[in-house]
């Protein structure tokens, strides 16, 4: 929030840095917003957080994801108030739309897990849109045991592979 | 791509003229009357069968090399089938020029040789190879089978396939399954960001060929009846669906392009329909299927839960899926067109992946109990469960076309940094026997057994 106290040029040099620095945009995007950056200020400060309403923003300052348990898509209390602040910060930002990642640890079969990773997706959204947010802003898609986050064959990996990831689109 | 397609295509039609036809010959005077030299291979451990696979006689010295290669594919392929013991060609007494009339048996019986492969390859004038080979009975000194191919060089990998199958089923009763292929998922990279490609090979992992390449996350390929088509999962543009290749033109087209995400895929027996999983708004997955030719879509379940991997019985009558509607997962079984649906499975833990037997009295699944994964049958009644292998983690079996095999993927446990995993290839016997690991370059996944070659069989 301290950002919104600098100019709009700014934020974007900023916004820039960081996203160039964490590799998370594709090449064309980071090469777009670099040059946007490069015709802009000289102005030299350091970068104080992720540009509001940008996938970074959520990830530090909403939180991302939310956590299951073994083939389970039920909403715990904590991956409810995670989801209600990233309602709250989804209506702040109305023209940002999202896709909400269904995952899974590798302890079930491919398919099935497909079809949990849905499962899971869903939950999350479903949960968004009944806090408000529109259902057409929120895409789902289903990755089943094929992307994990964590790797090592142990509960530990295993409990951060069963999520719902929610990024920008 | 096109050079591929077309070398395929050309292949093809080299297949379709590939003749096959019975050596006949006059039958020698046996000795002492015996029964007839088989293997029964419905019994588990069996004593792989003693035989010697000579070289073939090559007169021309320009293809003589087919001589001690077509031998050794077919030497490679029965051993691997753990029924036969094919013996060390460096202990036969007797040389490929001598037997051109008839083998001296008792230069065979002193190795202990059960049964002889004896054959002769002659280059035609356009080309061609001509392949003869007999299959002898070496203690009631008789010919027990013998066929000629004609074919281009080219194809001599196949030529031995065809002669280890006639081999196979002349022993055993059974029909062979070494003219057969295997699509899979070939995976490199991190765990975290896996590449995976379809890939082709040959049943004993030679013609190695890459289908897709890796820009997309591809899974669970399935061949069609009359093996040009395989039904897969990708994620192409980001939106997993379900979708046909053909093999030969390298074409593409979506099949599941429907609201909701399309996967699980199989081809119905006549080809005609693919049968797949569709994920709906809700959350729940429901089974579908599409007819290939009106492109008319029909619900087949409609439940608030999941229902996924359908597998059709071999008579297109009946479809095995597994589900969650009852609270865990397990196997189910329902008329193809949604009716009495019923659960088979009611052992201890999950049940997934049923995979009907090409016969249609068995139905291979994956189990889950206690952090185990095993490979398992049952009749499609839920009686007579059976275990083949368990392990950390193993799944997908597919059956060979004779239904005496699968083979499925295991994934191998790894450390707390993810190192030491490794996906790979295994089939069995059905008697749970004979546990061999099919190599493949890379890692590999979801294994699918093509049927046999409807051009040749």
């Amino acid at each position: 929030m301290r950002l919104n106290t600098f100019g709009t040029k700014f934020m974007v040099v900023c916004a820039a840095a960081l996203l160039l620095a964490a590799c998370e945009t594709t090449p064309e995007k980071a090469a777009m917003t670099s040059g946007q950056g490069a015709s802009s200020s000289t102005t030299m400060a350091e970068p104080a957080g992720p540009q509001p309403g940008t996938e970074a923003d959520l990830k530090l300052n909403v939180g991302d994801r939310v956590f299951f348990a073994f083939n389970k898509q039920d909403l715990s209390a904590t991956a409810r108030a995670t989801l209600e602040r990233q309602a709250a910060w989804l209506k702040k930002y109305p023209n940002v739309a999202v896709t909400v990642e269904g995952n899974c640890d590798d302890r079930g079969t491919r398919e099935y897990n497909l079809a949990l990773g849905s499962r899971r997706a869903n939950a999350a959204k479903n949960y968004l849109v009944s806090l408000g947010v529109q259902s057409t802003r929120i895409k789902t898609i289903s990755y089943g045991k094929e992307r994990p986050v964590a790797v090592g064959d142990n509960e530990a990996a295993w409990s951060q592979n069963r999520n719902a990831i929610t990024v920008v689109n | 791509m096109m050079t591929l397609a077309l070398t395929r295509t050309l292949t093809r039609l080299r297949y379709g003229v590939l003749l096959a036809l019975t050596l006949l010959i006059p039958t020698l005077s046996p000795g002492v009357a015996r029964a007839e030299l088989q293997i029964d291979i419905t019994q588990g451990n069996v004593n792989p069968l003693p035989i010697a696979i000579a070289n073939f006689y090559v007169p021309d010295a320009a293809t003589g090399h087919f001589g001690n290669d077509i031998p050794a594919v077919v030497r490679a392929d029965l051993e691997r089938s753990g029924l036969f013991k094919p013996l060390d060609p460096t202990s036969f007494i007797q040389a490929p020029a001598a037997m051109q009339v008839q083998p001296n048996f008792q230069d065979w019986r002193v190795i202990n040789a059960q049964a002889l492969v004896t054959g002769d390859i002659t280059a035609q004038p356009d080309g061609q190879l001509k392949v003869e080979f007999r299959l002898w009975d070496v203690y009631a000194q008789q010919q027990m089978t013998g066929l000629v191919y004609v074919t281009a060089p080219a194809n001599w990998r196949r030529v031995a396939h065809l002669i280890s199958d006639a081999i196979y089923k002349r022993i055993t009763g059974e029909d062979g399954y070494f003219d057969t292929r295997i699509v899979y998922v070939a995976e490199s990279g991190p765990l975290t960001h896996r590449v995976k490609r379809l890939a082709i090979m040959d049943q004993d992992g030679y013609n190695q060929r890459y289908l897709t390449n890796g820009a997309s996350l591809v899974l669970t390929p399935r061949f069609s009846p009359n093996q040009q088509e395989i039904t897969y999962l990708s994620y192409y543009g980001n939106r997993p669906r379900v979708y046909l290749l053909n093999i030969d033109t390298g074409q593409q087209e979506v099949v599941g392009d429907f609201s909701g995400m399309t996967f699980a895929p199989r081809f119905s027996p006549d080809g005609n329909t693919v049968v797949m999983s569709m994920a709906e708004p809700d959350g729940s997955s429901n089974i579908f299927t599409m007819d290939l030719r009106s492109r008319r879509v029909s619900r087949l379940t409609r439940e608030p839960s999941i229902n996924t991997s359908p597998c059709y019985s071999p008579d297109g009558k009946e479809i095995a899926f597994n589900s969650d509607r009852g609270g865990s997962q397990q196997l189910y079984v329902m008329n193809a067109d949604g009716s009495n649906q019923h659960r088979i499975s009611f052992g201890q833990g999950r049940y997934a992946t049923p995979v009907w037997s090409p016969r249609g009295d068995l139905v291979a699944f994956t189990k889950i109990l206690d952090g185990t994964f095993s490979i398992g049958v049952m009749h499609p009644d839920g009686s007579g469960e059976r275990l083949l292998d368990h392990s950390y983690l193993e799944e997908g079996p597919t059956w060979a076309p004779n239904g005496r095999v699968i083979m499925f993927y295991r994934e191998t446990q790894g450390d707390a940094h993810g190192r030491g995993v490794h996906d790979q290839l295994w089939s069995v016997d059905l008697t749970g026997y004979n546990l061999r690991e099919v190599i493949t370059p890379t890692d590999a996944s979801d294994p699918a057994w093509s049927p046999l070659s409807p051009l040749i069989h």
